[in-house]
């Protein structure tokens, strides 16, 4: 099926696509089809700058256990840094 | 026998008389025929859609798609201008109305034309095949899958879309709906629930649900595809077309 289900947020940082290095202000979250990889559903994210064009984009489609592997452990370093070093983070 | 096939990438007038890409593939043959629009599925205006667009050339129709992400993305890999469309809440309805009004003008236009279109659409597309048999001057619409005919998306979903419940008396032609068993997006009730109101209204549908088969059953490049619902629903297609077209 088509889930449709997508998160959209806007984000600060940088992402190394096609073209090199670019600034990314845009992300979608999405339980989809994958274009490339192996499963009939994936986790998809793609991190983005609408400004430069659609191709200026970073991808990933990642299995459901990859994915939730990977947001523990971004979560898990997230909270072990201290926060003198977290700069400019309203959160 | 004569069965060469033109195809190529065209420019054609979409909607708000705008200049838009389109991948056409046609007969030569100079004998009188139908023509089919292929509406692409959310995933873009890739290989796999230009695939079945030269496939119904192959079967003696002409067909064009037209790449629906044009606006948002010229140029763009398939992927990349779904990545785009997707962030941007998809294809708004008027637009893909006036899109899918070009390609049959394009069409029609042909000079082995008999005047007739149908319309395809898999998954999203399938909902825009609905959408537009109940818009335009269509003889033959096929649905392969197609969520949100009726209902609407779920609280927070990014995608644009209104029920098409309320345009059902509106449909300007047959509907060939092909679905799966197994989908849930759309579930079989919903399938059931959208054929009785068709022939509520007056109208003529033609809906097949394969057993063993869940969305996306016609892709061949992915796990989905069932080669047994796909090679039925190729001929339910073909005679569907064949009797509506002609």
């Amino acid at each position: 099926m088509c889930t449709y289900v997508t998160e959209t947020l806007e984000i600060d940082g940088s992402a190394k696509g096609q073209a090199g290095w670019f600034k990314v202000t845009d992300a979608s979250v999405y339980f989809d089809h994958p274009v490339h990889a192996p499963q009939a559903h994936t986790l998809n994210i793609d991190l983005r700058a609408p400004e430069l064009g659609p191709a200026a984009r970073v991808a990933m489609e990642l299995s459901p256990l990859a994915a939730r592997d990977l947001a523990h452990a971004i979560l898990k370093i997230m909270e072990s840094v201290p926060a003198e070093l977290i700069e400019g983070d309203e959160a | 026998m004569y069965d060469t096939i033109l195809a190529e990438t065209i420019t054609i007038t979409g909607a708000n008389g705008d200049a838009i890409e389109a991948y056409s593939a046609r007969p030569l043959d100079s004998a009188p025929r139908g023509g089919v629009v292929v509406i692409h599925h959310m995933p873009g205006y890739d290989r796999a859609t230009k695939e079945i667009t030269r496939r119904f050339a192959e079967l003696g129709l002409n067909a064009v798609c037209p790449n629906l992400y044009s606006r948002e993305a010229p140029g763009a890999d398939p992927d990349d201008a779904a990545a785009t469309a997707r962030a941007n809440g998809g294809v708004p309805d008027g637009r893909l109305v006036g899109d899918v009004d070009g390609a049959a003008t394009y069409l029609r236009s042909l000079q082995n034309s008999n005047g007739k279109v149908g319309t395809i659409g898999y998954c999203s597309g399938g909902r825009q095949s609905f959408l537009a048999a109940a818009s335009l001057p269509i003889q033959a619409a096929v649905v392969c899958y197609g969520a949100f005919i009726i209902g609407t998306p779920p609280e927070g979903f990014p995608l644009k879309v209104t029920s098409l419940e309320p345009m059902i008396g509106q449909l300007s032609c047959p509907v060939l709906g092909l679905f799966g068993a197994d989908d849930t997006f759309p579930p079989p009730a919903d399938v059931e629930y959208l054929g009785n109101a068709i022939e509520k209204a007056g109208k003529v549908k033609e809906f097949h649900i394969y057993e063993g088969a869940g969305h996306a059953f016609f892709a061949t490049d992915r796990p989905s595809y069932r080669p047994e619902a796909a090679n039925d629903g190729w001929a339910k297609i073909a005679a569907f077309y064949g009797a509506h077209l002609s």
